[in-house]
């Protein structure tokens, strides 16, 4: 059988276009390895979040982890589930530098049956100089359907969390 | 009276000078001193199309806007004298449910304001303010106007 992290090398390009925003934004795969996905935004003018510095947006920066935290998730798996992001813990360590693409590396430490959990850096020149890092959980075999975390958090018992 | 009209024409015009805002689609409305941002649908917000869901990392970006945007025309901002735009030192984003393809809004409450820091939480929903699809809790530098 094919496992997602095989299919996702050879189809990175269509995987990202697969999501509107992803595409959108211009997000590119760098690399695809097991358990682990770097992604890239380009800069663009339309994506700065302060006019005055000229830096990309936080929130591009909030997109691109949750999306490489994601794909980290999926080049875990050993057969295609759905997944849904329970939470996203991101520190912003300095503003990137003006007129730079941002790239993101995610790895999917760990993965139980319901749950998988990231890191995540995002950085504009040097890997070990981040402007942001993340740390993420995701549900797996999330249901398809409208409240897609929701009913898979119910289904693990955990209903009272979301629903208050 | 004017400084509600000041206000609204602040707020109109901090979201009008930050482009990621503008790409997004995001406005706000001032009841008194309360905002409500909106983020209206659009196909460039979808992350997945099969449920169709907007994008995680859309509804974040969005609270933090919100966040940010709460803190500039609150009183903090006045009486701090706040020139530049508040930085994002840390968030902490719950997804609650799949946000489906359709209006967003969300409201901040400055739990704190300090001189350099502040805590905010937002919530966005869309048909039921009680049944919020995501959470943000944040904090943000507020540089006064001698340090900027």
């Amino acid at each position: 059988m094919t496992r997602p992290v095989d299919m996702m090398r050879q189809l990175a390009p269509q995987v990202l276009l697969a999501s509107p925003h992803a595409a959108a934004i211009g997000m590119e795969v760098v690399s695809i390895d097991p358990a682990e996905a770097v992604l890239k935004v380009r800069f663009r003018p339309d994506l700065v979040g302060d006019p005055d510095t000229g830096v990309i947006a936080g929130g591009v920066v909030t997109a691109l982890l949750d999306h490489t935290c994601g794909q980290s998730v999926m080049a875990a798996l050993e057969r295609y589930q759905a997944i849904a992001t329970l939470d996203l813990r991101i520190d912003y360590m300095r503003p990137a530098g003006p007129g730079l693409d941002i790239l993101c590396r995610a790895h999917c430490y760990k993965l139980t049956r319901s749950v998988a959990f990231v890191r995540a850096q995002a950085y504009d020149l040097d890997p070990a100089d981040p402007v942001a890092t993340a740390q993420a959980a995701f549900m797996l075999d999330a249901n398809s359907g409208m409240n897609t975390a929701q009913s898979a958090m119910q289904a693990q018992g955990l209903g009272p969390a979301v629903t208050p | 009276m004017t400084a509600a009209v000041d206000l609204n024409a602040r707020l109109a015009e901090i979201l009008e000078r930050i482009p990621y805002a503008r790409y997004l689609g995001v406005r706000a409305e001032l009841a008194g001193d309360e905002m409500t941002a909106i983020l209206p649908f659009s196909q460039h917000l979808i992350g997945n199309p099969t449920l169709p869901a907007i994008h995680g990392g859309v509804i974040g970006a969005f609270m933090e806007m919100t966040a940010v945007a709460q803190l500039s025309v609150s009183q903090v901002s006045a009486s701090t004298g706040l020139v530049r735009q508040p930085r994002t030192i840390d968030v902490t984003i719950e997804y609650l449910r799949s946000g489906r393809p359709q209006a967003t809004f969300a409201r901040a409450t400055i739990k704190r304001a300090g001189r350099r820091i502040a805590n905010v939480q937002v919530e966005a929903w869309q048909d039921t303010r009680s049944a919020p699809i995501a959470a943000l809790h944040g904090h943000f530098l507020i540089a006064p106007r001698d340090e900027a």
